[in-house]
């Protein structure tokens, strides 16, 4: 059995031509090994959709890709509607953002499960629809064998959802991509659309492609993380290493904009002030600089590189660029480990600022001047 | 950092909120257009007057549209001077008869002498007269009834709407045809002529500006300026109309195409405009026992009916293309 | 459901009752009937007075109004100007006019969507660009144009060419026909072939242009997404869920646009000297009788109202969110 892994290389996306070109996704890379959940975080506009529609081959007509994306060895970008439709539902099964418009509203529920089973096996259409009810009561939709018959109009947002990933597990594909899938919901329903999924997960031995910009979710399931910004990964890494030893300021800007329960009630949230560029046009340097309080001069010449981060744990300093805020190099504990997993970030400072307490380079002004503490 | 420098402490405070939300859910992909306010206090109403520059450049970078635009305006133009300037008027009579087309009579004479360039151009004239006429009529009277119905909702729409729906019910030629004989003996009889085909054409805009108004009225923006104080008539004349605009603007051009082909169908029976005033449609149905013949009595009216129709109509595609939000929508 | 549809056709009837009676106000307010029997001089005066009496014409307005009511609802129309019962005259043009109207429906809504889908699938290539030009075109042509130019510049050239008539361009057989219907079929078909078509290229226009926007809408939506994204073949996808719910407001729409289909059914009879419904009504009109007039807005408003409740039946039927109560 060919490995069923999904390796992305260098994808580049682009909507439209020459100088108002759109360019979503400028490069990214990674590889999901099977088994394991990779969290993409970013905000709208960082192109993260765009990487999960465009391995599925359901991009817009007006979007060029390129690079590389494989399933199993083999090559996905470029091929035909009818090859593709061989792949997905069975090798690679994506949800969607919206469960309220995913689904067709004038078939039932059972049918639409029924018609993904007989898309891809042998079966017939009483035992297709056996196997909806088992998927509905699997995602946990109560009184499946009744419910089976009844439109999407006649579910509620989170049970829709549940639906669609029923769907998606319905043919135990070795790859689920799962964009946004709560996004649109309640936080209340969040939490059981959420087990829904890990149910899948546990029952097919799915990887998972787990798409967000809630970091909250993607602490509970991620394995691996991958920061996007601006159509590029600017950070990857175990889910530890992004949350605890975050090397891109962008990352302790996220980290540090989020309410912990942990603390003291009077700290304040620290923010990124300005907002994301257009992704029109070409730029130079860092897409971050204009809102990195760590901004020098090599930021706006050069777009940093992923590069592997050296960690704390390395007992060896990482160079400093001449005119950068240098951190002392720190000897910490000797020994690094060599088969310690790949932390890779894109700044020019991503040793020194891995160092640094998470967010701590933004400051904690905010919207009104009044102290909190009173 | 952002440079904010140059924005008004209230939008500089804007741009602080926006961004101080959790993680980053809401963060605009582009920054929000300085100096896009009015005195409306929330800026809710920026939305559409924003969005008129863009629809513009959309229009005229419409080929079809443009087309559309040139060809209408320059029929218009044509008609108009052809009255002032041309040597024959349309009620003048020569001595050439039946006369293909020459250089004195670029399409030709009729039976009785009579220039049919100065008729087909006073034809046109006096169509695209009528159909602004009944697409003011139409539009102003639709609208008004459209969005009483709809914002006030409940009874008065009911009322209002099953009005509307006694008009629908009987096939619009039917009536058509009843009211326009009865105004058929009368000579100049044009105004009346637009009247009745504008008292047919309001419903459609009704309907749609009621649709419309429905749902605006339970959108948050509407609600905000509600609790803001405003009033009933601040609420539809600022907000609402302004986004019910578009489909409004395309409906009153689509109207002009279908009153034009309403007219002429009218004139062609008989019962439209009357001799010695000239429309196409009537002049089609004078010239068409001689189509094999003396085709230029035929053709000439045929054509230039077809044609500003169908200017028109590119005119109302244009519109409607260049106002569609939902063009080439990507989420990344 | 049920009561929903009932309470429709109530309020429809209603309706209708009240437009009989604008209409009658206003053909009997337009003049006297009877203006050009009075004005000639070979006319007994005797004749007139019974044909005023025959016609209640010197009633009051309500009055005449109820005679006729009262007799309609029992199937009978009156009398025409010309002293000739309603009821026949109305069955035989009716028939005529039926025979052009269903089947130039039947086949546009067949054009239509098959042209609507093309051109929405090959959206912005040539095909799109000319299937749209022509659409407009055919919407944009006031339909005696269209009848004219079949007329003139099809019909006569072609017999001319050919040397013998192969489409006739009036009335809807010929005078002396006679035999069994198989004999008398390819006359019938002969006179039917140009006005149909005619009716055909007005009618469909509208439709394809409409269908072609639904299926592009559909095609953008998130289930047909999601059902590509499930494996299924392009062409289940194509078929199950882009045209299964594209086809819906296009349904409507025609069901709707019924009424527009019989004004133009009258224009084409006109064009093509048609012994049908329209040009019966026409010539009622300019006659000033009311009785012919009364008698065709009821059958029109009858095919409107029932064709309108079955647009909003077959809209239940076929999307499940819609559910009347």
């Amino acid at each position: 059995m060919a490995d069923p892994t999904l390796s992305v290389d260098k994808l580049k996306v682009d909507f439209g031509q020459g100088d108002d070109a759109v360019h979503a996704v400028r490069g990214i890379s990674f590889t999901l090994d099977p088994h394991q959940v990779l969290g993409i975080v970013g905000e709208s506009g960082s192109g993260k959709s765009v990487t999960a529609l465009a391995a599925m081959g359901l991009l817009p007509k007006s979007a060029v890709a390129s690079g590389s994306i494989t399933y199993a060895g083999k090559e996905l970008l470029g091929l035909r509607e009818k090859e593709l439709a061989t792949i997905r539902g069975v090798g690679i099964a994506m949800i969607f953002q919206d469960p309220m418009t995913s689904l067709n509203p004038v078939y039932t529920v059972g049918w639409q499960i029924a018609e993904a089973i007989q898309a891809h096996q042998e079966v017939t259409k009483s035992e297709a629809m056996a196997k909806a009810v088992v998927l509905l009561e699997t995602v946990g939709i109560p009184n499946a064998a009744d419910r089976v018959g009844n439109y999407p109009h006649e579910f509620s947002g989170g049970m829709r959802q549940r639906v669609v990933i029923a769907i998606a597990m319905a043919n135990n594909p070795s790859v689920i991509l799962a964009d946004e899938p709560t996004t649109a919901l309640d936080v209340t329903v969040q939490a059981q659309v959420l087990s829904s999924l890990k149910t899948a997960l546990e029952e097919t031995g799915a990887s998972l492609l787990l798409i967000t910009h809630d970091l909250g979710v993607i602490a509970g399931l991620a394995d691996r993380v991958l920061v996007m910004y601006a159509g590029r990964p600017v950070e990857i890494g175990t889910v530890e290493q992004i949350f605890y030893e975050p090397a891109m300021p962008y990352t302790h800007g996220l980290l540090g904009s989020l309410p912990r329960l942990d603390s003291d009630g009077n700290e304040r949230l620290r923010q990124i002030p300005g907002s994301p560029p257009s992704m029109v046009g070409d730029r130079q340097g860092c897409p971050f600089a204009i809102r990195c309080p760590l901004r020098a001069d090599i930021c706006d010449r050069e777009e940093p590189e992923l590069r592997a981060v050296v960690g704390p744990v390395d007992p060896v300093g990482a160079d400093s660029s001449a005119d950068g805020p240098g951190a002392p190099a720190d000897p910490g504990p000797a020994g690094a480990d060599a088969t310690a997993p790949v932390h890779l970030a894109a700044c020019h400072f991503a040793d020194q600022v891995v160092r640094l307490p998470v967010a701590s380079m933004f400051p904690d002004t905010s919207a009104d001047h009044e102290d909190v503490r009173e | 950092m952002t440079d904010t420098s140059d924005l008004t402490p209230r939008q500089q405070r804007r741009q602080m909120v926006a961004t101080t939300e959790a993680g980053m859910h809401t963060l605009p992909s582009v920054p929000p257009a300085a100096g896009s306010d009015d005195q409306d206090q929330h800026g809710l109403t920026g939305e559409a007057r924003g969005q008129l520059a863009t629809v513009i450049w959309r229009f005229f970078h419409d080929p079809q549209a443009m087309v559309g635009l040139v060809v209408f305006v320059g029929l218009a133009v044509a008609a108009v001077l052809t009255q002032l300037f041309w040597t024959y008027g349309s009620t003048s009579i020569t001595d050439t008869l039946n006369g293909p087309p020459s250089p004195a009579h670029p399409f030709g004479t009729n039976s009785i002498g009579g220039d049919m360039f100065a008729q087909v151009m006073r034809g046109t004239l006096q169509d695209i007269e009528i159909a602004l006429l009944v697409a003011l009529m139409a539009t102003v009277l639709g609208t008004l009834v459209g969005a009483v119905a709809g914002f006030y909702g409940g009874r008065v729409d009911s009322t209002l709407m099953r009005f509307v729906d006694l008009i629908l019910v009987i096939p619009v030629l039917v009536v058509l045809i009843v009211l326009a004989n009865v105004v058929a003996k009368q000579t100049d009889n044009w105004f009346w002529l637009a009247l009745i085909i504008g008292a047919l054409s309001w419903t459609y805009i009704a309907r749609l500006v009621r649709a419309d108004f429905l749902t605006l009225r339970e959108r948050d923006f509407v609600e905000a300026s509600r609790a803001l104080g405003a009033s009933n008539r601040r609420l539809i004349t600022r907000h609402m109309l302004p986004n019910a605009l578009g489909p409004i603007i395309v409906n009153a051009t689509i109207t002009v195409a279908l009153s034009i082909s309403l007219e002429s169908t009218l004139s062609f029976l008989g019962l439209g405009i009357q001799p010695p005033n000239v429309s196409l449609g009537l002049l089609i149905d004078q010239g068409q026992d001689s189509a094999t013949t003396e085709w230029w009595l035929f053709v000439f009216p045929v054509v230039f009916l077809i044609v500003l129709i169908l200017s028109v109509f590119f005119i109302g595609d244009g519109l409607r293309e260049a106002l569609d939000p939902k063009k080439n929508r990507v989420r990344a | 459901m049920l009561a929903y549809v009932i309470r429709r056709l109530v309020v429809s009837v209603v309706v209708l009752f009240l437009a009989t009676i604008l209409v009658f106000l206003l053909v009997a307010e337009s003049g006297n009937p009877l203006a050009l029997l009075k004005a000639n001089p070979k006319i007994a005066h005797s004749t007139i007075v019974a044909r005023e009496k025959l016609l209640h014409l010197n009633d009051p307005l309500w009055q005449r109004y109820w005679i006729w009511f009262s007799h309609a609802v029992h199937g009978d129309f009156g009398t025409t100007v010309a002293g000739q019962p309603v009821g026949p005259q109305l069955t035989s043009h009716l028939l005529v006019t039926l025979r052009m109207v269903i089947l130039a429906t039947l086949l546009s809504i067949v054009l239509a969507i098959a042209v609507g889908v093309y051109a929405a699938l090959r959206q912005n290539k040539l095909p799109d660009h000319i299937a749209t030009v022509t659409n407009f075109i055919f919407l944009a042509a006031p339909v005696f144009v269209v009848g004219l130019l079949l007329k003139e510049f099809v019909a006569i050239p072609i017999n001319q060419h050919l040397n013998r008539i192969v489409f006739y361009t009036n009335g809807e057989q010929s005078p002396t026909l006679s035999g069994s219907f198989l004999q008398r079929f390819p006359d019938y078909a002969a006179h039917t072939v140009l006005p149909t078509i005619t009716l055909i290229l007005v009618t469909y226009s509208s439709w394809a242009i409409y269908q072609r926007a639904s299926i592009l809408e559909t095609l953008d939506s998130d289930y047909v997404r999601l059902a590509r994204a499930k494996g299924i073949s392009p062409r289940r996808v194509l078929i199950r869920h882009v045209l299964r719910n594209a086809l819906i407001p296009v349904t409507t729409v025609i069901a709707l646009d019924f009424a527009g289909v019989l004004g133009g059914a009258v224009i084409t009879e006109i064009v093509f000297g048609w012994q049908g419904l329209g040009v019966w009504f026409l010539n009622g009109v300019t006659t000033l009788d009311i009785n012919i007039t009364l008698a065709y807005l009821l059958v029109t408003a009858v095919f409107v109202i029932l064709f309108n409740l079955l647009a909003d039946v077959l809209y239940a039927f076929l999307d499940p969110r819609i559910r009347y109560d």
